[in-house]
């Protein structure tokens, strides 16, 4: 609330609000900036009549006409690829991919094109568009439609990679999405979808990209995590009475807010990293490199990290085995205060 | 300036062009909605054969509507029901044999059933177990493809392998009208087109890709003449016509045979479920549509032109009917009882590489020593019973 308050107009009434899902909270952005600006257009399949399948859009074709609100043929390269040059041509599209496994097909666009056009062009020519996407697994889906592929994109300079963890933080974070001059991947985190009720503002404002949250504060541990996993932690924490975590939501991604990070490890000395992705080469891996560089003699115990194993994500019976739990969560907190 | 006149050999140099014209020609249909064979028509298939093809589509009609009611019971996880596409399947499969290659999208069930894949294993993926997708080893089925069109770019490199090899077999893939908007569709045909790689390209047009309808999909006519750009042959079928379907099949696999010359099949037909158990088609297709296609069912088609032959009888119904009730129950009685038996939760680890390296036997260990004396595999909830509100399983669960 404060993020969304300091960034609002300023006013000295009270920012109403209205306790929503995250997928209420994605809708509820998208219609304010869609009235708010005509250049919003959004594309993808399923988007309109359908209202997305997770109903992330329903009712916006209805209201805004579905030249504004675009059923597509199923092509995620295509989606992409024709909104890159939307972009350029001075609309603001929002390219809906129906899930993150499926953006594959789009990444031969916002590697070689969309993260790279304002660099090849000494910032004539730009792409300010947002491809949302959900995210991550925790819902027994089928095949493909649980990955966790943030760092592929973290680690495409050009892009900025955003993953809210709640409704109020979706609706913010999406608002800043629509209002960035770079591209945007609007990671989703499917499994909250509809987990968590949030006060989230009506008319509010958008959320600082570049900027960490401290969801809890603490002095014994820093928990650094983003998206569902939020959630999780919270979880493990209920049952870790003891030991005081503070926890550092990244929101952001790409650019990762570095003084957050280094700020919170330097007041805690110990350090977990929480994320779904595979462990190897996962955001963990240079958080951990950043502490190293700007925090090293401040760590009071080996950092750790609950991650993804090492493998393809698993069908549904085995991904309980697959993606951190509390259990996994509360033995590396203590694991960090024992060392 | 005149092409032709300056490069008068562009089309002869084109082997894989010569001596084809690429038309698409009218509609191959041998039975009407009431199963009444055309006027003048051979059947394709004696009646015993086409009581086998009836026997299959019906099978696996039981089988997915079984599915349906273990899914709506929680018992299973989400599946794509291939109600209504029996007869585009079935009849397919017929003109094949087990030395060509089958490559489905993910709504081939009665294909797999056809080709011998059993119901336990259908069951077992659809439950989320990786045993259910452990393709016996030499059996030329690939598991199912969801992310659309990916699978077609297999089936070439599948027929070029065998061509390569000199075996005699080809390459079938199976698609929707949605994938024909997907690159990798048309990279794949050209590819086969250019090489001469002999593949059949078979579209189950179901007039639905989730939400999008045909119409919107696509601003050509048919489906069928997106071939004639690639330089292969295109044809369009009735696909709730098993016959049809049989005989169009059958010659193109002849012909990719013996020539290598590819085909793309447009089979007609409608899907007439969800897209999968997650899906509301009431959200945005209306009642009169569905009821038209119910007329149109294939497997009361072909049920009709039997009776009228005297081939099939009241009797074999209800023997086919206990018989296939049975062999379902069997089956999900046998997966129930594979997860019951607690396979291994860490299975992901173990066909993750050949052999699996020393970092990733630690997180093995890890991941032992993190689920010691928990049972973490997950089943399914019950309370998933209403659709509609996504394309996935379990996120109403996590709904309140």
């Amino acid at each position: 609330m404060t993020a969304i308050n300091q960034s609002a107009a300023p006013s000295t009434e009270p920012m109403k609000t209205e306790r929503i899902t995250m997928v209420q909270a994605i809708n509820r952005a998208l219609d304010e900036e869609m009235a708010r600006d005509p250049s919003i257009i959004l594309l993808g399949e399923d988007i309109g009549v359908d209202g997305g399948v997770f109903r992330v859009t329903q009712g916006l074709q209805a209201k805004y006409g579905n030249d504004r609100v675009v059923d597509t043929p199923l092509t995620e390269a295509g989606i992409v690829g024709v909104g890159i040059g939307l972009a350029i041509g001075g609309m603001r599209p929002v390219c809906e991919i129906q899930f993150s496994g499926f953006m594959n097909y789009c990444f031969e666009q916002i590697q070689p094109h969309a993260s790279r056009f304002r660099q090849r062009t000494c910032g004539s020519q730009t792409v300010p568009m947002v491809v949302r996407a959900p995210s991550g697994g925790g819902i027994r889906a089928l095949e493909h439609h649980s990955e966790s592929e943030e760092v592929m994109y973290v680690h495409t300079p050009g892009l900025v990679v955003l993953m809210p963890s709640g409704p109020r933080t979706a609706y913010g974070l999406l608002k800043a999405a629509l209002r960035s001059p770079d591209p945007v991947i609007f990671f989703e985190p499917k499994s909250i979808y509809r987990a968590i009720k949030e006060d989230v503002p009506i008319g509010g404002g958008a959320l600082p990209i570049g900027k960490a949250e401290v969801a809890q504060q603490g002095t014994d541990v820093t928990v650094v995590t983003w998206g569902a996993m939020l959630k999780r932690t919270r979880e493990a924490l209920a049952d870790l009475k003891d030991v005081s975590v503070e926890i550092v939501d990244l929101l952001t991604l790409n650019p990762l807010d570095h003084d957050a990070i280094i700020a919170s490890v330097k007041k805690t000395g110990r350090l977990v990293v929480i994320h779904e992705a595979p462990r190897t080469a996962g955001l963990a891996g240079e958080i951990y490199a950043r502490v190293c560089e700007d925090a090293f003699y401040h760590l009071r115990a080996p950092m750790t990290r609950v991650c993804g194993w090492d493998v393809p994500f698993p069908l549904l019976a085995r991904e309980a085995a697959y993606l951190p739990d509390k259990q996994r969560i509360a033995a590396a907190i203590l694991k960090v205060m024992q060392d | 300036m005149n092409h032709d006149t300056d490069h008068p050999d562009t089309h002869a140099s084109q082997p894989q062009a010569a001596g084809w014209t690429f038309e698409i020609p009218p509609r191959l249909r041998f039975l009407d909605e009431d199963g009444r064979l055309a006027d003048g028509a051979t059947p394709p298939l004696p009646d015993d054969r086409v009581r086998d093809l009836y026997a299959h589509m019906s099978r696996a009609r039981i089988f997915d509507d079984r599915l349906l009611k273990l899914q709506r019971q929680g018992r299973i996880g989400t599946f794509a029901p291939c109600f209504g596409q029996e007869a585009c399947q079935v009849g397919s499969m017929a003109a094949l044999t087990s030395d060509d290659w089958f490559v489905p999208a993910f709504r081939e069930a009665a294909a797999a059933l056809y080709r011998g894949a059993s119901m336990k294993a259908i069951l077992l993926y659809a439950m989320g177990f990786e045993e259910g997708q452990a393709v016996p080893r030499g059996v030329r089925d690939l598991p199912v493809a969801i992310p659309i069109g990916s699978q077609i770019a297999h089936a070439v490199g599948l027929a070029w392998a065998m061509k390569r090899k000199k075996d005699k077999g080809i390459a079938i893939c199976f698609f929707g009208d949605g994938a024909t908007s997907e690159g990798v569709t048309h990279e794949s045909i050209n590819f086969a087109a250019v090489l001469r790689i002999p593949t059949i390209f078979f579209c189950q047009n179901n007039q639905w890709a989730i939400s999008t309808p045909r119409r919107i999909q696509t601003a050509s006519e048919t489906i069928a003449q997106k071939a004639i750009a690639h330089g292969i042959r295109g044809i369009q079928v009735d696909g709730n016509d098993v016959l049809a379907v049989y005989a169009a099949t059958k010659e193109a696999a002849d012909i990719a045979r013996s020539t290598g010359m590819s085909t793309l099949i447009e089979g007609i037909t409608f899907r007439r479920g969800v897209h999968t158990t997650a899906d509301d088609p009431r959200v945005y297709r209306t009642q009169e549509e569905e009821d038209a296609w119910v007329k149109r069912d294939p497997i009361d088609r072909v049920r009709k032109y039997l009776e009228a032959r005297g081939s099939w009888s009241a009797e074999d119904q209800a023997t086919l009917e206990s018989r296939v009730n049975a062999e379902t129950q069997t089956a999900m009685a046998e997966a129930e009882a594979f997860r019951d038996a607690k396979p291994d939760a860490l299975l992901m680890f173990d066909h993750a590489y050949a052999q699996m390296d020393p970092y990733l036997a630690r997180q093995r260990q890890e991941a032992e020593d993190a689920l010691e004396g928990r049972s973490v595999l997950q089943t399914i909830s019950k309370r998933i019973g209403k659709t509609g509100s996504s394309s996935v399983v379990g996120e109403l669960e996590e709904a309140e």
